[in-house]
């Protein structure tokens, strides 16, 4: 029979997917979690689909260890993909057990009887629902690939756009967030982290503060600093005096931030050969078009500071948290404070949008050190916007050279790709090297090793997309993943698909404008595969031609991961005194779309994302530490600038639905280059493209 | 140094409540943590985010930097309070109409920014509503979402 989707047969009890509640509800569990994206209201379509009942039956609730299927992290546009796929065949062996079982309390045969909203009914009219047979008995069981899901011609609840479950209570300013979490008794904590990378603590008067009214424990453990009170405002004066008092030992331990891409390329690498594929008759090479581009280290800037609830209390250890890995944070924990895990537990609380490896699992943890020391108090912690800005891990910095050849005909014939960068795994709980924060800081301070990079077999970091789609006999892709690093990093959104698609599709506009071919049509000749020469026609299509001295045109594409949604971006920019994106015509094609509008959010909202990153985003330091620590020093994109943006959905009902999240990330940025070249005639390869960088790029021409 | 603990009396959505702290303690900290009014957020404590918007008079105001003792006796309105006791306000269902938010977390100011503008010029256009949003950041990119939505309550009103 069926083999089980890998998140099934990791969890293959039915009962830890699906509870039918006396209620007349059902409990669907999911290791994935909402991080700003909606997947559960996406999840919650896929049950409600499989097992049919009606959408408001189902329960979401959150991801807690122990109880919720461990799927590891909710990251890298994989839940729908990889996670609604295990719960669709869940479901759809829940829906059998029950029909079966119906069928012996209906004395009938199954294929004589039908199911509508949870109610099991035979040709004369007895009926039973699901919550009349025993279920406990009947899911406490393995799945086993015998259930076929529906055909998507069948389906009723996915393909629609079902509201979101959220945002009401989020409109309304319902408590919905870690930060809303009132536990009876919760304390407040700080933490005061040192100035600097690097610095220590060499003198510190804890007396006066904790003899202050209301605060309950000022905790110092090497270089770790935190209070606790009964009250935030108690919390953060005393946070204020605390940091006051301390004096440091600093010293200088980060690059010179104007010569960043310098630095990427001269520090020691692992290098390894991602791609290598040589044709075998070479040919003949005519010319070679090089570029090299460079993107700066970017900061999450969730809208929301870092914050987590802990409580200590006999033995145990309970967090709350708006982790994207429960399961990989509580042995993360485990590890740090020589733990059992099954001591601990971890349980998802909604936090803002989450982009990625940001400061949630260490501000669990810091939660987890105060909580420690004022035992049977909860303690919620909350980071402040410096530090949320400054000590979060950051997408890493990179430097990517493209090179092609091309033969006597304008044909691709060889390709080189080349990636200078940190990795982009520094998660806890998924390896050693990985520690919480405030583990780098206690005495006797873990040391973070540099972050790794998956295999690109499974994705890949600072290479995910260094593979182009296109048709190239002879590739080169390799990857230098630096051993030092001067700035902790981790995933960001899309990881290293961001700068390899815009290289890669800077540098198919100008093969196109080298060979004097129009950019569509260059593209198009080196694309086998139809879905993503559909993609930019349809974006193509539908984007409006521009006009006027300053303004251009311009278009990027990928498939994210080479595995996951196709995606094709128009953009339109003006470039008069700052360079300003009028508009982003976008096409998606992710199989079936389990959720059209939700679908369509999630692209746009990258879209958006990634023109922030693009025109305006960079993480700012000197030889000590971040400096862009505030709104004013890590400016976003406003209200006012923030492109129109249209979204094309191509729907594919009978394939397999792909993931979305991060697809539009890379070919928006390339779009944004090439548009910009379009508008001024020059290529601007330093990220992002402010005015000081697109007059760099002017001069240098 | 600190100001000591009074007892200070606040008009939150048309009642009078009374909060016990320093009066140098913030809008934000009493309405979250003394009030349970939890929708104002907390997001960057500097005035430069909007999480924290609350209404002061029926202006826009950052909780977050504004100290308690400032609003004794002032109308304060939190995004519990925007809506009348049978339905929600209609900036706030037009917001669920266009599924105007991903995180949702800077959604309650920039309601509260919404409503306060359509007050005063009940047909603004697109550039307008995006000028009086500016002030409140979103990281997600639901902004144009959230335009339309503000579009569609100006219509919702008028109709």
């Amino acid at each position: 029979m069926g083999e089980l989707p890998p998140a099934l047969a990791t969890n293959p009890r039915l009962a830890d997917w699906v509870r039918i509640d006396p209620a007349g509800t059902i409990t669907v569990r999911s290791g994935k979690v909402e991080i700003g994206q909606g997947v559960p209201t996406a999840l919650a379509q896929i049950a409600a689909e499989e097992l049919d009942v009606a959408f408001d039956r189902i329960r979401m609730p959150g991801t807690r260890t122990g109880t919720s299927p461990d799927e590891g992290l909710t990251a890298g546009s994989m839940s729908v993909q990889y996670s609604g796929i295990a719960l669709r065949q869940a479901c759809a062996e829940v829906r059998a057990l029950l029909l079966a079982a119906a069928a012996e309390e209906l004395d009938t045969p199954t294929d004589e009887l039908t199911v509508r909203d949870g109610k099991i009914t035979r040709p004369d009219g007895h009926a039973i629902s699901y919550w009349k047979l025993d279920t406990a008995t009947l899911l406490d069981r393995a799945a086993t690939g015998q259930a076929t899901p529906k055909a998507g011609a069948d389906h009723t609840v996915v393909g629609r756009s079902t509201p979101r479950l959220d945002i009401p209570d989020k409109v309304t300013g319902r408590p919905r967030y870690i930060h809303d979490l009132r536990l009876p008794g919760l304390a407040f904590g700080r933490v005061v982290r040192p100035p600097s990378r690097g610095a220590h603590l060499l003198g510190l008067d804890t007396e006066p503060i904790a003899a202050r009214p209301g605060v309950l424990a000022v905790v110092r453990d090497g270089d770790f600093l935190g209070v606790v009170a009964e009250r935030e405002e108690l919390a953060q004066r005393a946070a204020d005096a605390l940091q006051a008092t301390a004096t440091w030992d600093e010293h200088d331990t980060l690059p010179d931030e104007h010569a960043l891409p310098e630095f990427l390329t001269s520090q020691p690498a692992d290098t390894t050969v991602l791609a290598d594929t040589t044709p075998d008759q070479p040919a003949e090479v005519a010319r070679t078009v090089t570029a090299r581009v460079h993107r700066p280290y970017l900061a999450h800037a969730s809208l929301a500071p870092s914050a987590a609830v802990a409580l200590a209390e006999d033995d145990q250890l309970s967090v709350w948290s708006n982790t994207q890995g429960p399961y990989p944070l509580r042995g993360a924990i485990a590890a740090a404070l020589d733990l059992d895990p099954e001591r601990i537990s971890v349980q998802h609380v909604e936090g803002a949008g989450g982009y990625g490896h940001n400061g949630a699992d260490d501000v669990a943890f810091d939660a987890a050190l105060l909580a420690r020391a004022v035992p049977g108090r909860p303690v919620q912690v909350l980071w402040s916007r410096p530090d949320e800005l400054g000590w979060a891990p950051f997408g890493p910095a990179a430097v990517v050279e493209v090179a092609a050849e091309l033969d006597a005909n304008d044909e691709i014939v060889g390709w080189r790709h080349e990636i200078w960068s940190n990795g982009h795994v520094g998660r806890p709980g998924l390896g050693p090297g990985a520690p919480l924060l405030a583990a780098t800081h206690r005495a006797d301070p873990v040391q973070s090793q540099p972050a790794a990079d998956p295999p690109l077999a499974v994705g890949g970091g600072s290479g995910r997309n260094g593979v182009p789609g296109y048709r190239v006999p002879a590739l080169k892709v390799i990857s230098h993943r630096l051993l030092t690093m001067p700035l902790r990093t981790s995933a960001l959104r899309s990881l290293g698909a961001f700068v390899n698609v815009f290289a890669i599709e800077s540098l198919m506009d100008e093969l196109a404008e080298v060979t004097g071919a129009d950019p569509v049509e260059f593209r198009l000749r080196h694309l086998d595969d139809p879905r993503a020469r559909a993609v930019i026609e349809t974006a193509i299509a539908n984007a409006p031609e521009v006009s006027g001295e300053s303004a251009g045109r311009g278009l990027g594409f990928a498939r994210y991961k080479n595995t996951a949604a196709y995606c094709a971006v128009v953009a339109e920019v003006d470039a008069v005194d700052k360079v300003r994106v009028r508009r982003l015509t976008i096409a998606v094609d992710a199989g079936l779309a389990v959720n059209p509008d939700g679908l369509a959010n999630q692209i746009e909202g990258g879209a958006i994302q990634a023109t922030s990153w693009t025109l305006t985003e960079r993480v700012r330091f000197d030889r000590r530490r971040v400096t862009s620590d505030t709104w004013e020093t890590y400016p976003i994109l406003r209200f006012s600038e923030v492109p129109s943006v249209e979204v094309h959905i191509i729907d594919r009902p009978e394939q397999p639905s792909l993931g979305v999240g991060e697809a539009s990330q890379g070919p928006t940025a390339a779009a944004i280059g090439n548009a910009l070249h379009d508008a001024i005639g020059v290529r601007v390869r330093r990220l992002p493209l402010t005015e000081a960088n697109v007059v760099a790029a002017i001069d240098a021409e | 140094m600190t100001s000591a603990p009074a007892v200070i009396t606040l008009r939150v959505n048309g009642a009078e409540r009374e909060v016990h702290t320093e009066p140098d303690t913030s809008l934000l900290t009493a309405l979250r943590n003394h009030l349970g009014l939890t929708g104002a957020r907390f997001g960057c404590g500097l005035s430069l985010c909007g999480s924290c918007t609350v209404l002061v008079d029926g202006d826009p105001v950052y909780a977050c930097d504004t100290p308690v003792w400032s609003v004794r006796g002032r109308a304060i309105t939190t995004v519990e309070g925007l809506a009348g006791p049978d339905r929600p306000h209609a900036v706030q269902r037009a917001f669920i109409a266009e599924q105007a938010a991903q995180c949702g977390y800077c959604v309650s100011g920039i309601v509260l920014r919404a409503a306060a503008l359509l007050e005063r010029e009940p047909q603004p256009d697109e550039a307008r509503v995006r000028e009086a949003l500016d002030p409140s950041l979103c990281r997600c990119g639901a902004h144009n979402r959230m335009v339309r939505a503000v579009l569609r309550a100006a219509e919702d009103r008028d109709g």
